[in-house]
């Protein structure tokens, strides 16, 4: 049961969602799996979150190492929890002028905003310290980057002012980045796509070991 | 050149790499903050992608339905809430209908801040525009890619309501706005999953849309491929997309502005690139040379 | 003083506390990060709620009772259970002993994701990809065009030998997968290069906040 239920349950709803392209009036079975694949993800998101909670409940409790910001997070929690699932309005809980609205425009966007900010600093400090032309590869995957940031920015322009007009900075750049990038996101994408297709054929005939295959 | 002096060299070179991070923190914090004071617009390049999103909007007859997703959240805004009010004084200009909806769930109040802006524009002030006749705002809904998928046989099974809970039906520009075959364009507005990449998927491959992008930097480059066979009209990459989009339309805003501190930040990166590379080279020769002396 | 105020002063507040990591790290930094865990824990919360939980699963179980109550027949909306029964499943990873029972909800997670994303990525990013690399190596009249499609065609192919690692990479296949190597060595220089360009603009819009809207500098 612990194994076989899995593998059988993968392999019927990955055919339907193969088959229902192939026969349309399978799309009312597709569709009702895809709304219980939606059902599933907020349960997973609320495993998620009650992990953590519980992880940070045990922390204050047993009094851990920097406990007090355990509480902070239980405290962040609620803060927009409570006002979200009963004083926004319902189903309209994110318009404009709600609590929750305004916590979500002033506590959690600014925070995150600056999380993703902080990675210029780092992205800066971590070229300074680790991005060397040691070899052929690292060289042209440095001077790729050079001509990419100063030829997307007018600087790369001035810079190159003396060539002729269609030779400068930002043409290379353009050229780079419809040409050989392009070549090589290519190929990426169709390694990918091959990757995925026979990921979700080995999955789907019960072959993924990971998965409880064989 | 003498040992003392070669010793002091030496040092040099190994200070400047032990440099501590916060110094070049100062720097990046000084390349970024104070070119925003100046306000300069220096002049923006327009690359053939970026062309290729305004020609596709601006090719559209009076009149042409486009649907925008606004598949993105505050903190992209940066990079694509420029995209998003230069697309609709375009498309208001030129008298084509909007149609609104998000994948994401802030996606539509990015929407109604970016009319908001554009709004104050007097030439689009003066067209008095209505809300159900000129533009619409269906909302988000729940469901990445399955969303784009049922849309493509019908709008209403998606969004059954607009945001502000008026049944479609009821609205006048939706009327005769069945599905996909009733739309002239979508132009989509990209931070990450679901995006453009799930609109090219399930929506221009499966129900063979126009399609035009706006993406985050980060996405931009990957989506080339898809300008190339044809499945993306055109992207516009970051907030250098944005500047390029604002230039199109001669209105230089918000984008054209931050792209002078995004051109000194990236020189001083650059810079930084230079030195570090420098300073390797220079002491990776003084050990060779060293270990010759030594063998 | 307006919330509206009040609360550019807090966005304020944190924005900086999540800066002065930058210095070192110290209390008013953990706070604010710990602040964002909860927050963002909670922001998830609400959203899966308002927009999975309620319209997917309990609107949908409210229409069949309806429809028994009223009209005294079965729907087929009942079916709606067996969807949340499975997320209840999930749940049960928190308890060791029954916690294999998730292995189910999984299952299904997998099997569907397998199945939309199989003939998307193979369509999409597959064949497609394929149709638009085969291009003419030689176009009359235009050195650029004829150029740009030979470095297409080339960089694409060389790219995949490349990822093909059942074969070693020696001889004329080792020498493709090295010029592959130099396309995506390409490629990941601009993808960096861009990367770069987007923190940059993420930078931006902060220190605009700050100096802008909090402090109204300019």
């Amino acid at each position: 049961m612990r194994r076989e239920v899995p593998l059988v349950l993968t392999a019927i709803v990955g055919l339907t969602m193969i088959i229902s392209h192939f026969i349309p009036p399978l799309n009312m079975l597709k569709d009702l799996f895809e709304d219980w694949f939606f059902i599933i993800a907020a349960f997973a998101i609320y495993l998620g979150i009650l992990n953590l909670i519980r992880i940070n409940a045990d922390k204050v409790y047993k009094k851990r190492s920097d406990w007090p910001f355990g509480v902070v997070v239980i405290l962040g929690f609620l803060l927009i929890t409570i006002p979200g699932l009963f004083f926004s309005g319902g189903r309209s809980f994110s318009d404009l002028g709600t609590p929750f609205y305004y916590l979500y425009d002033h506590v959690y966007y600014p925070l995150s905003a600056t999380m993703f900010a902080l990675l210029a600093f780092f992205v800066a400090s971590a070229s300074y310290r680790a991005f060397r032309a040691r070899n052929v590869e690292a060289t042209m995957l440095l001077v790729a980057a050079f001509i990419l940031m100063l030829g997307r920015v007018p600087i790369g322009d001035m810079i190159t002012a003396w060539l002729p007009e269609g030779y400068r900075m930002g043409n290379a750049a353009d050229w780079i980045m419809d040409f050989p990038q392009t070549a090589g996101q290519r190929a990426i994408m169709i390694g990918i796509a091959l990757g995925v297709v026979s990921s979700a054929l080995r999955v789907i005939l019960g072959l993924e070991r990971a998965m409880g295959g064989e | 050149m003498d040992q003392g002096h070669q010793e002091e060299e030496k040092s040099f070179w190994e200070k400047l790499l032990s440099i501590d991070r916060r110094i070049i923190f100062l720097f990046i914090t000084v390349a970024v903050a104070v070119p925003l004071f100046f306000r300069l617009s220096l002049h923006i390049a327009v690359t053939p992608v970026a062309e290729g999103v305004y020609q596709a909007v601006q090719s559209l007859p009076a009149g042409s339905k486009v649907l925008v997703s606004f598949d993105y959240d505050p903190g992209s805004m940066p990079e694509l809430q420029p995209m998003a009010e230069a697309f609709f004084r375009q498309a208001f200009r030129n008298d084509l209908k909007v149609i609104i909806m998000g994948l994401w769930p802030q996606g539509p109040l990015q929407a109604n801040m970016a009319l908001e802006e554009v709004f104050k524009d007097k030439d689009i002030a003066a067209k008095n525009l209505k809300y159900g006749v000129d533009y619409v705002n269906l909302g988000y809904t729940a469901g990445n890619e399955v969303v784009i998928d049922r849309m493509g046989h019908s709008f209403e099974e998606s969004y059954p309501k607009d945001a502000y809970g008026t049944p479609i039906g009821e609205i006048p520009l939706m009327r005769g706005v069945r599905n996909y075959d009733n739309i002239d364009l979508i132009f989509n507005l990209s931070a990450g999953y679901p995006g453009t990449q799930e609109w090219v998927q399930y929506g221009v491959d499966v129900f063979h849309v126009k399609l035009a992008a706006g993406n985050t930097a980060v996405q931009a480059p990957s989506m080339y491929p898809y300008v190339q066979t044809g499945q993306l009209s055109g992207v516009l990459g970051g907030m250098k997309g944005g500047a390029e989009y604002e230039t199109l339309l001669g209105i230089p805003g918000r984008a054209v502005r931050y792209m002078f501190s995004q051109a000194v930040s990236h020189a001083v990166i650059c810079l930084f690139i230079i030195i570090g590379n420098l300073a390797y080279f220079s002491l990776r020769r003084r050990r060779k040379s060293q270990m010759e002396v030594q063998g | 003083m307006s919330s509206e105020l009040i609360g550019v002063w807090i966005g304020a507040f944190l924005t900086l506390g999540i800066f002065s990591f930058l210095y070192k790290d110290n209390p008013f930094y953990k706070f604010s990060e710990a602040l964002f865990v909860g927050v963002s824990a909670g922001y998830w919360f609400v959203v899966t709620f308002w927009q999975y939980f309620l319209p997917k699963l309990i609107d949908n179980l409210v229409l069949a009772y309806t429809v028994l109550t009223s009209q005294g027949r079965v729907d087929y909306h009942w079916v709606y259970l067996l969807g949340g029964g499975l997320g209840v499943l999930m749940l049960l990873r928190l308890f060791p002993t029954v916690g294999w029972l998730s292995r189910w909800s999984l299952a299904f997670i997998v099997g569907t994701t397998a199945g939309l994303q199989f003939t998307r990525y193979l369509e999409s990013n597959g064949i497609k990809q394929v149709q638009g690399t085969i291009l003419p190596l030689i176009v009359g009249g235009s050195l650029n065009t004829t150029v740009g499609n030979i470095v297409i065609v080339v960089g694409t192919f060389c790219g995949l030998i490349y990822f093909f690692f059942s074969k070693e990479h020696k001889g004329a296949f080792g020498g493709a997968a090295r010029v592959g190597v130099w396309f995506l060595m390409i490629t990941f220089g601009a993808l960096f290069g861009y990367t770069v360009m987007s923190r940059m603009s993420l930078l931006i819009g902060r220190m605009d906040y700050l100096f802008q809207i909090w402090l109204g500098l300019y």
